[in-house]
């Protein structure tokens, strides 16, 4: 301070004492009165509620945390993150800065970008959380790095994906293993894949795992885009998609509406090669009757796009100590593992299993592999996500080319 | 306080139009300070303007609700034209109104299901008359020019307009006018014509106006069945409100407004059409031709509105076989098993969504219920006619639900009014008045004078020979109102989701969630379930006054 005037430091004092507002967001370093305060809240953890697995396992918390911590957990299901965004900002727009009706987002990429733009987010705390040091993050950048942003505490890591393929056995006995491959794969096959429509999440990661193969100007993808000659380095990804698409399903004049929509158009027979962002998304298919026991998953040769999926606490949520608490729970090996196990959900865990101890290990112990499951060591090539910005860039420029039949 | 209603009913509903139009106009013009939009500016529409394709999106809007109105208004009117009241017609009509009770989306689903190069038609024909072993890559959802989407909207309109000129026409006494065009020697359908359509057709009119302005701006439909390269632009408007790039939000106000526009502008061109059909059909009106035309109408009239109903129920058996299915693949005409498998999964989900869709239906519906008879009975004590301002309980049917329901958020967060049950409701009575307005008004009025003077003769007071003369008399539509109100409320999905902040979820709700997962079975399970609740209405508003033994055939129906 470069004045110690003792009239100013009380100024600056009781300035600050006024900043802090009536009902005072809880400390998360101070973990205990977190715990604390967090006891009979209620949280409205508001995440996609398109997948019934998802959903149970989110039930599944939701009965843990009332036992454990007596907070009560109420699980609002969106149809798309993108409206949870909405509300907040609708909300702040209004003038409710304390009072939100959102406590925790499951979140990651672009919204999360977004959010943080403008100023829609609490923390930092995630790394305050007693499991957070379960994800040795300084071995596994990618708990706090989501699209090249660092998260810097504003959101805590819950799961992984990773763009997987999947095809029917019966219909095709060697899929494809690149993007030149799957040029030619399709050229023999027209009509037998698709991806989903731009601005789709799924369609858009697409976009990008066909850009970073086929630019020789990758690095600068993990830069802003306006750092870059948008036109230069997306010029290969044009020129493949012109010879790709009349070859797609419906000769690419029309396309599945997202990622899910691919499954049950291979459901139907109208396609024989799909690809989804969760790995065991096929298996699942399989054992709920929606995809043939022929289905098999793989990973391009090259490697796919993986990211990891994170919760958020909203800035405006009256219950920031359940959130964390939540947050925290999601984290511990035994919510991780249930997460993880087939018969449950199948998402990968964020937790660095082999740093935990022997017994904590064999919770994550899987049994027998599905036959349309991923081998066990087939996502160790995930290719990190480029730069946000690039995902509206190219989103836009989609659109401006083929949005229009 | 009998005299406060209409006031209130118009207040209930013109304000939260209006604060809602207010909080998209806003920022449409580039005022929204808390992403730094301080002052007045016209970037919002010239960068809605750049969005490739964003004509053909208003074209599409425009024309499938002009179109979709007009084929189905034509079905209905050539149905009522060919209808004889024989056995065949009584039991389509009965067909006719539960399915008006079923959501769009459902509808739309099952639609799709029906029509796909991979669906139950293309099944029952393939291998054995097709030859084709995988499903041809043909686009027949989806369409550039919405077609599938405008049969889509046929389906659903059909039944409600249906409903709505049966309960107009009684008024118009359609027997005698057709005894005597018969006399004079006029064939049924063509007499049925030129006497009975002509004055039916006004009292129609604002069904049919809330129709188009339904159609231009739907958007579970559109999402479904819609085209996508480039959507309409109600589906585009809702994913520039979601958009992660919450910039975004000033365009998508401005798109809002636009539909606004849209949706006028449709239903000037429809006045503009009514003015030149009446024009071009005055001359064969009274050109005395009594039999040109006569057996195509009859076929026409019989066979359209038979079609589109068999259409839409076997939409519902596919969505019903699925909801059963294991694994079924084209070109199976079954699937390879059945199972109860997903039906299993969702029964324990269903509970709370079950009671608040029940919770919410009813409540809004039993408010919507006593405002509008009170309105009505107020109309009848003070002998009035009907006030031009009750045009304005249509409001909410009329401006597009994307154009305001996301600036009413707002206006409602500033009241410091928290998502809620309550809030939920009172979104929903929104929705539920006019429908109820519309479906009983009619009947209430045209009740026989003589019932009530009889009653007040006897000595009794207006509020006895209202509850106990008028209420029993007018049990069947009140009922049939009820089941509508019902099923409006059961339908609707923004409004729920939007002012409950997501937390009051209902079946509806639930089944959007679910439905972006794409799984078709359970989709077929919560679509079924999210019309068999409005189904139990409707048999309930059927069945009741027989149950309660009024059985009073020639009074109200």
């Amino acid at each position: 301070m470069p004045t110690r005037h003792p009239l100013r430091l009380a100024i600056a004092i009781t300035m600050l004492a006024f900043t802090v507002p009536a009902s005072a967001n809880p400390d998360p370093s101070d973990w205990q009165s977190v715990v604390a305060q967090a006891e009979g809240q209620t949280v409205y953890w508001n995440a996609w509620g398109g997948d019934t697995r998802t959903n149970r396992y989110i039930d599944w918390v939701a009965k843990q945390m009332q036992a454990q911590y007596d907070v009560e957990v109420e699980h609002v299901k969106l149809d798309d993150t993108g409206s949870a965004v909405a509300r907040v900002l609708a909300e702040k727009q209004a003038g409710n800065n304390d009072d939100g009706s959102i406590d925790l987002i499951w979140i990651n990429g672009e919204n999360f970008a977004a959010m943080r733009e403008s100023d829609l987010l609490f923390g930092p705390f995630a790394e305050s959380l007693p499991h957070f040091a379960l994800t040795n993050a300084t071995d596994n950048p990618e708990v706090v790095t989501d699209f090249t942003l660092p998260t810097e505490g504003y959101e805590s890591p819950w799961g992984k994906a990773q763009i997987t393929f999947y095809y029917d056995s019966a219909q095709t006995e060697t899929p494809p293993q690149d993007m030149q491959a799957l040029l030619a794969w399709a050229k023999d096959n027209p009509g037998q894949f698709s991806y989903p429509r731009i601005p789709d999440f799924t369609g858009s990661t697409f976009l990008k795992q066909a850009l970073i193969e086929l630019t020789d100007q990758e690095k600068a993808l993990y830069q802003p885009v306006s750092e870059s000659d948008f036109e230069a380095v997306t010029e290969p990804l044009w020129a493949y998609l012109d010879a790709l698409h009349p070859h797609l399903w419906r000769s690419g004049r029309a396309f599945p509406d997202s990622g899910p929509n691919l499954r049950t158009l291979m459901s139907d027979g109208e396609i024989s090669l799909a690809f989804s962002f969760y790995p065991t998304d096929a298996a699942v298919a399989v054992m709920e009757y929606e995809l043939p026991e022929s289905v098999r998953s793989y990973v391009l040769e090259g490697g796919t796009l993986g990211n990891v999926h994170f919760v958020a606490i909203p800035y405006n949520s009256p219950h920031k100590a359940g959130a964390m608490v939540l947050a925290n729970f999601l984290l511990s090996p035994e919510a991780q593992a249930q997460k993880q196990s087939l018969a449950m959900w199948g998402d990968r865990s964020v937790l660095d299993i082999e740093q935990l101890d022997a017994e904590t290990q064999t919770l994550f112990e899987q049994g027998d592999r599905h036959p349309s499951e991923l081998p066990a060591d087939a996502l160790s090539n995930t290719l990190p996500e480029p730069h946000p910005s690039w995902m509206t860039a190219l989103q836009n420029a989609w659109l401006e080319r083929y949005g229009v039949n | 306080m009998l005299r406060l209603a209409p006031a209130l009913i118009i207040a209930l509903l013109v304000l939260p139009v209006g604060a809602g139009l207010m909080m998209v106009l806003l920022p449409a013009f580039g005022y929204l300070p808390t992403l730094g939009g301080h002052g007045a500016s016209l970037a919002p529409w010239q960068m809605l303007f750049d969005q490739p394709g964003l004509g053909r999106s208003v074209m599409v809007s425009f024309a499938s609700g002009l179109v979709s109105t007009a084929v189905a208004l034509v079905i209905v009117v050539l149905f009522l034209a060919a209808s004889r009241g024989t056995w065949l017609d009584r039991g389509i009509r009965r067909l006719v109104s539960p399915l008006l009770a079923i959501p769009h989306a459902a509808i739309a689903f099952g639609f799709a299901f029906l029509i796909a190069p991979s669906g139950l038609v293309a099944r029952l024909i393939s291998p054995s008359l097709t030859g084709w072993e995988r499903p041809l890559d043909t686009l027949i959802i989806n369409d550039p020019w919405g077609f599938s989407l405008m049969a889509g909207l046929v389906l659903k309109e059909v039944p409600f307009l249906l409903l709505m000129s049966l309960a107009a026409l009684p008024q118009l006494a359609p027997e005698r006018r057709l005894m005597l065009a018969r006399s004079l020697g006029y064939s049924p359908t063509i007499g049925w014509l030129k006497t009975v359509c002509p004055s039916l057709y006004p009292l129609i009119r604002l069904p049919v106006y809330a129709v188009i302005a339904y159609a231009t701006s739907v958007v579970d439909m559109a999402l479904i069945l819609g085209p996508n390269l480039p959507p309409t632009l109600s589906v585009s408007i809702l994913s520039w409100f979601n958009d992660p790039d919450i910039s975004q939000r000033f365009m998508a106000s401005a798109a809002a407004v636009l539909q606004l526009g849209v949706t006028v502008a449709a239903l000037l061109c429809w006045w503009l059409l009514e003015q030149l059909i009446r024009s071009l059909t005055r001359y064969w009106l009274i050109n005395g031709s009594r039999q040109r035309g006569e057996i195509i109408l009859r076929l026409v009239g019989r066979s359209a509105l038979l079609f589109s109903s068999i259409t839409a129920l076997a939409a519902l058996v596919g969505l019903g076989l699925f909801s059963l299915a294991g694994f079924w693949r084209f070109p199976e005409v079954l699937p390879q098993m059945l199972t109860l498998d997903h039906w299993q999964r969702s029964g324990p989900m269903l509970a709370t969504p079950l009671i608040n869709t029940a919770l919410i239906g009813l409540i809004s519906t039993a408010l919507a219920t006593a405002l509008v008879l009170a309105t009505l009975e107020n109309e009848h004590r003070q002998h009035i006619q009907p006030k031009r301002a009750l045009w304005l309980l249509y409001l909410p049917l009329l401006v597009p639900q994307i154009a305001f329901l996301f600036g009413l958020i707002v206006a409602v967060e500033s009241l410091g009014i928290r998502p809620q049950l309550g809030l939920v409701i009172a979104g929903h009575l929104l929705f539920v008045l006019p429908y109820v307005y519309l479906s009983l008004a009619e009947t209430y009025r045209r009740l026989d004078p003589r019932w009530l003077k009889v009653a007040r003769s006897l000595g009794v007071s207006r509020s006895a020979a209202f509850w106990r003369v008028r209420l029993p008399l007018l049990l069947a539509p009140l009922l049939t109102a009820f089941a509508v109100g019902l099923a409006v409320s059961i339908g609707q999905y923004l409004p729920t989701q939007l002012l409950g902040a997501g937390r009051v979820t209902t079946v509806t709700t639930e089944a959007v969630a679910l439905a972006s997962g794409s799984n078709r079975r359970l989709i077929g399970v919560w679509a079924l379930v999210q019309a068999g609740l409005p189904l139990i209405g409707f048999i309930l508003a059927l069945g009741l006054p027989r149950l309660l033994g009024t059985h009073r055939r020639d009074l109200a129906t």
